[in-house]
């Protein structure tokens, strides 16, 4: 009875041959995977990591819609020129309220971790509807539809909830004033911007995309971009505490 | 457009006259189901709170009741006994859905390499966008990596698992109105998904792109194809089951298990296109890549590796060279490729240890894969005159050593080192595509220039010389495109990091974007050579079904070599 008559079991028994490729495949998985749910260490500890704000979140799923992810990363690696083009390597906590995650795979365009607060709204505008009137060499698509497009405040409360569900921490505070903070959010005017910007740590409020009436896809993904990688303080964050 | 005779042909079923017929419990159930669900989506339809929605959900309600509608007139048509397992003492196989899956195959092949020379048009000249939402790069990637994986690959698949089941079991495909779900319901998902994706309906997780509820849909689909598989190979007449059906069987359930762990997603509302994905940040990364990377280990792989062990030995007319080679083949690269996932991940935010597992495993499986690669090659012992005279064998052996050459450079790439400069440039899209159009698209060209004529009921092909041009043509542009790639990740990759002497980043990034021209339009070439070798394999595969094999074939009489 050699190894390779006692193979036979699978070669005639279709159900054990299934059962076998399922425990075989299920090994890998189970010991990559489960870890990262309850080893400590996975995700640092850091202050300032919050849920994005209702815009930002608007902006965030037309990120996701529009496939920005295709082409920018959002994860700077720790090696020598990445830190010094991108910034400060990214953390785990710093995108452990992203469902999906967005940190990409390619980047024909720049990473984008830690874009926020590097250009202007102007910048971003031009640059949204035209990538070449800013960058003559780019390869960027332009999205001037964005601009004409207006985002639905109504809508996003239901968005947060389910992402509650899904473990984002949103109060029933932030929840129950989503619509308002939308709107407060793109319009510096607006009686509820102290409200909303105590709701939301290090949130900005500003006219995004220069237009005054209800916020446009332009104002929403701008204000994504402009808040990427800026919620950490590296001044603050202790290094040596979460080495892993 | 394709009369229904192509597919359809009447079953030659004996008359038996003493059986009234009635309506199976498959039709009259499935039937029933449709109608209810194409009420539903008329609901779902009306409800809906984006016009995506909106669209996918009046779009199912209509095809639901087409499907009613083909369930009722097929009952009509049919004779009152089902087709019977076996005629005269040989199994009655069920070729219907095959040459359905094989003209999807064909047709999605080519949609997609379409779409790919498009895009990679968009990256050389990106006036190509046309500032339009719909045909932007973003939302037609993933239409293209879609159209060639799942719809192109995918219809393979199919196709060749109901031929290879059968044939290796001696047993008709089980299910009477089952497999015609299957390659139905799986190009419905691929019309479903790519709507959405010109639509802006994605969950963004690369090549799980479509939302909660054409993944629903997939789901009820795949086992389904589960069962018919499974189904088949109990019903077997062979004692073993044949080492191709382990493959296929390893790739059905592997994928059902990927599909389910990376995409439960809690959608917004029921009316409505939105989901989030119940996993987050790192566990997501880590879900995703686990998906991502077993989709082309089994998917990609493990599914065309059972057309390599069918269709190579078959072509060839050799036994495939070690049957037991082929054992620790299919054990250690299925254990083995499922840990492979965090390769995709070195230097992020994921711990080291899921990194280096990653990298430690994927350098392993380049043995199983190599083990395999020689499986197929030695098959060749004895025969390897054949590939000067048969241009289909030489295209189904030239696959493997693509699959040989790209199962080394994944290895390598997964070794951090080298991934520090190869990951985020073109070097990985030039990997993948060695093993796309190099491994996967010659063996499933292979496969459907044998698979055609046997399920049609031709001798043979309407021309050998078109395959001959088909293989000369789809070979350079596979070489331009790999070369160009190799060329522009590389140099990309060193850009990024070259210093001046005084220590600063010598290039800004958009002077690296712009040193990747030259090569976007050699790639771009290169898409387009592969685009007209598969118009000519269309052509070729059309007029094989059409007319049979050509009057004039040459009759070679080789001298053997002195």
């Amino acid at each position: 009875m050699s190894f390779w008559t006692r193979h036979q079991i699978f070669e005639k028994n279709s159900i054990i041959l299934v059962v076998g490729i399922l425990l075989v495949i299920a090994i890998g998985g189970l010991v990559e995977i489960t870890p990262l749910f309850y080893l400590k260490s996975t995700i640092e500890v850091v202050d300032g990591v919050r849920p994005y704000t209702p815009l930002e979140l608007a902006g965030r799923n037309i990120y996701v819609r529009e496939g920005c992810y295709l082409c920018h990363s959002q994860m700077i690696r720790p090696l020598r020129d990445e830190v010094e083009r991108y910034g400060h390597f990214s953390l785990a906590a710093e995108s452990m309220f992203d469902h999906p995650f967005q940190w990409g795979s390619k980047r024909t365009g720049p990473d984008l971790a830690r874009v926020g607060a590097k250009y202007s709204d102007d910048w971003h505008v031009t640059h949204l509807t035209n990538p070449r009137a800013i960058v003559p060499q780019s390869v960027m698509p332009g999205y001037p539809f964005l601009a004409r497009t207006e985002v639905d405040p109504d809508t996003i409360a239901d968005h947060m909830r389910t992402l509650r569900t899904v473990g984002v921490p949103y109060t029933d505070d932030q929840i129950a004033s989503a619509a308002a903070d939308m709107k407060a959010q793109a319009d510096p005017d607006n009686a509820g911007t102290d409200a909303f910007t105590k709701r939301y740590a290090k949130a900005v409020v500003r006219n995004f995309d220069g237009k005054t009436g209800t916020p446009t896809e332009m104002d929403a993904l701008i204000a994504y971009l402009q808040m990427l990688g800026t919620l950490v303080d590296f001044k603050l964050y202790n290094e040596k505490a979460n080495l892993r | 457009m394709v009369s229904g005779g192509v597919f359809f042909q009447r079953e030659s079923a004996m008359p038996q006259p003493s059986i009234s017929k009635t309506m199976t419990t498959g039709e009259s159930g499935l039937a029933l189901i449709f109608a209810v669900a194409a009420f539903l989506c008329l609901i779902a339809s009306a409800k809906a709170l984006d016009a995506p929605f909106a669209f996918h959900a009046g779009l199912s309600a209509a095809a639901s009741l087409a499907v009613v509608f083909f369930i009722i007139n097929r009952y009509y048509d049919r004779p009152a006994a089902l087709p019977p397992a076996e005629i005269n003492g040989r199994p009655n196989y069920n070729m219907g859905p095959i040459k359905f899956s094989s003209f999807m195959a064909m047709f999605w092949g080519i949609a997609g390499f379409l779409v790919g020379l498009i895009i990679a048009s968009q990256l050389a000249w990106p006036a190509l966008n046309f500032d339009l939402p719909w045909i932007q790069f973003g939302r037609l990637r993933p239409l293209h990596t879609s159209a060639v994986i799942f719809a192109f690959g995918g219809n393979v698949l199919i196709a060749t698992s109901f031929y290879v089941v059968q044939k290796s079991c001696r047993a008709r495909l089980a299910g009477d109105l089952a497999p015609w779900f299957v390659v139905l319901g799986y190009n419905y998902f691929i019309l479903i998904a790519g709507t959405g994706y010109l639509l802006g309906v994605t969950q963004s997780k690369e090549y799980a792109e479509p939302e909660w509820y054409a993944d629903l849909w997939l789901t009820i689909v795949w086992v389904t194809y589960l069962l018919v598989f499974l189904g088949t190979i109990i019903k077997r007449r062979e004692p073993h089951i044949f080492v191709a059906n382990w493959f296929y069987l390893a790739f059905i359930v592997t994928i059902a298990v990927l599909h389910l762990g990376n995409n439960p997603a809690l959608p917004v509302s029921f009316f409505g296109s939105k989901s989030y994905i119940a996993w987050g940040g790192i566990q997501d990364a880590m879900f995703q890549w686990w998906y991502g990377h077993n989709a082309v280990g089994f998917f990609l792989t493990a599914g065309f590796l059972a057309i390599m062990y069918y269709f190579i030995p078959k072509r060839a007319e050799r036994p495939i060279y070690s049957y037991r080679l082929s054992i620790i083949h299919f054990w250690a690269l299925i254990f083995l490729y499922i840990w492979a996932g965090p390769h995709h991940l070195h230097y992020t935010a994921l711990p080291d240890w899921t990194q280096t597992l990653g990298m430690t495993f994927s350098i392993m499986l380049w043995m199983p894969s190599w083990g395999g690669m020689i499986n197929g090659l030695m098959t060749l012992s004895g025969a390897w005159d054949k590939l000067r005279t048969d241009p289909v064998l030489r295209m189904l052996v030239v696959s493997v050593a693509f699959y040989g050459m790209s199962t080394f450079e994944g290895p390598m790439m997964s070794i951090k080192v080298v991934n520090s400069l190869s990951h985020y440039t073109d070097w990985t899209i030039g990997h993948v595509h060695s093993g796309a159009l190099g491994w996967v698209g010659f063996v499933s060209f292979g496969a459907l220039y044998c698979l055609v004529p046997w399920v049609w009921n031709r001798k043979g092909l309407y021309s050998l010389k078109l395959v001959n041009w088909h293989f000369w043509i789809a070979t350079l542009g596979i070489v331009l495109y790999i070369s160009a790639m190799w060329v522009s990740g590389i140099l990309q990759g060193l850009m990024w990091r070259a210093y001046t002497s005084l220590g600063f980043l010598e290039y800004s990034f958009i002077e690296t974007v712009e040193a990747m021209h030259p090569f976007y339009v050699i790639r771009a070439a290169g898409g387009a050579l592969f685009l007209i070798g598969a118009l000519i394999m269309a052509f070729n595969l059309w007029m094989t079904v059409r007319v049979g094999e050509q009057e004039v074939q040459m009759p070679v009489a080789l001298q053997p070599a002195e």
